[in-house]
């Protein structure tokens, strides 16, 4: 069950969703029409004339959100193992689980006093 | 026929299987259903023309998408542009591959009887693959939203990398409660631990309504569509997108809520089990195969019904529900869980 070979059906798998979608491709390729014009091939903006650019700044609160994910998400790694050994230890390893979730809530309260998660 | 061969083989009619469920019968008439349960809801008939209460609509739908032509704008990032509906279709159709959907079933061929599990991967890190690979999606959404040069389609596609990634922690801890009973990652032995004891629903009935608002905030369903947002972003990060390519989008978005069904299914509400009813045999495997579709059947509409009956939330409102409530709610919910299996 542990072994490499019990993730074999999955590779066949995304093999095959791979198979279905260039068939897929392949036949709006043959079927579909092909009339380029210069206005189809610009920018879509809702029938207005493009007056600006696409690339803008992009607020600062998009990365400290993608940060913050980064160090809860790492963290939420080590509940796995943690889960599956639980009701084999008991207490024993209840308890350094809640330190460690602790210093995670201790980490969301600054966060959340820093107004990391306020959006105007 | 030898060991190897009967898995390979076995593995193949699963994949068939599943799929021909899930996306030939269920994908397009999820599609239909979602079409006419808006018109139920909004008092009109909805598409109603082609075939018998145009059933036949998602199969002309197809068509059309074939017929359709495949622009590729000239000012796309082609590469990315084209990588992008792949990195999005392809991990919303292998998420199936660890969810069980049936008792398991012996198979004699030759005089020799194996134990077939109905699952099509049997993997012991069960939950940690579904997660990467819901994790996957995301990539496609900005992608998509970053190559297509347009503004809409940032914005679409930033607004929905940073919504994902808000809900998937509480989704997390949501799920790892149901493994922390189990005493697994595996869901087969989620399904077993609800077989002999109680759905997880019941004990962890806040961890199943964090999961399930979870759920729709990764699949961008509403009241969590803010990447589409339509009046403001025309469709997104999508919106440069046509042809198969779009269909592509499209067929991953419905197959991620498919899949998000059945997990919720088997997380919540027992899987393929029913309380005090054995499933042998083959035609115990079919009629828990049933058992598990007809559940799923149910969020589906849950899906449907929800999208059309509340309006959208304002991206501020959606990151203090994210990180303000259900964050320190799931941790909460997860020390207690394990203060009642460490009492155990």
């Amino acid at each position: 069950m542990g072994t490499p070979s019990a993730f074999l059906p999955i590779l066949l798998m995304l093999t095959a969703a791979a198979i279905i979608g260039a068939a897929l491709l392949f036949l709006n390729g043959v079927m579909g029409r092909k009339v380029r014009t210069l206005r189809k091939l610009g920018p879509y903006e809702s029938g207005l004339p493009l007056l600006d650019e696409s690339r803008k700044r992009i607020s600062v609160k998009f990365f400290i959100v993608a940060m913050v994910f980064i160090l809860f998400d790492v963290e939420t790694g080590f509940l796995w193992p943690w889960a599956t050994v639980l009701d084999e230890g008991g207490w024993v390893v209840f308890w350094p689980m809640v330190v460690f979730l602790a210093v995670l809530a201790l980490a969301d309260a600054y966060l959340w006093k820093k107004g990391a998660f306020d959006w105007e | 026929m030898s060991d190897a061969t009967f898995i390979v083989v076995a593995a193949i009619a699963k994949i068939l299987l599943i799929w021909a469920i899930a996306l030939a019968a269920l994908l397009p008439n999820l599609v239909w259903a979602e079409r006419r349960g808006a018109g139920m809801i909004q008092d009109r008939p909805g598409p109603n023309r082609v075939g018998p209460f145009g059933l036949f609509q998602a199969v002309a739908d197809v068509i059309k998408l074939f017929m359709k032509e495949d622009v590729t704008p000239t000012y796309v990032d082609r590469f990315i542009y084209n990588l992008a509906p792949w990195i999005t279709m392809m991990p919303a159709l292998v998420t199936f591959a660890v969810i069980p959907f049936g008792a398991p079933l012996d198979v004699t061929i030759g005089g020799v009887t194996r134990h077939v599990p109905l699952i099509i991967a049997d993997v012991n890190i069960g939950i940690l693959y579904i997660f990467a690979f819901a994790s996957l999606g995301v990539y496609g959404i900005v992608l998509a939203g970053w190559s297509s040069n347009n503004k809409y389609s940032m914005m679409g596609g930033l607004r929905a990398s940073a919504q994902i990634i808000s809900y998937e922690l509480s989704m997390g801890f949501a799920a790892a409660s149901t493994f922390l009973v189990a005493g697994s990652l595996r869901l087969p032995a989620v399904v077993e631990w609800q077989q002999t004891h109680v759905w997880n629903v019941v004990p962890q009935f806040v961890g199943f309504l964090i999961f399930l608002i979870a759920v729709f905030a990764e699949t961008n369903r509403l009241p969590f569509d803010l990447a589409e947002a339509e009046a403001e972003l025309v469709a997104g990060f999508h919106t440069e997108y046509s042809a198969f390519k779009f269909g592509m989008f499209f067929m991953g978005e419905y197959a991620n809520i498919i899949a998000a069904s059945g997990l919720v299914v088997t997380l919540y509400f027992g899987g393929w089990s029913l309380p005090g009813v054995a499933f042998t045999g083959v035609w115990g495997a079919l009629a828990s195969i049933a058992v598990f579709f007809a559940k799923t059947l149910m969020f589906i509409a849950l899906f449907i019904w929800v999208r059309w009956t509340l309006p959208r939330f304002r991206y501020d409102q959606l990151m203090d529900l994210g990180w303000k409530v259900l964050l320190p709610l799931s941790f909460f919910h997860l020390i207690v869980v394990a203060a009642f299996v460490a009492a155990k």
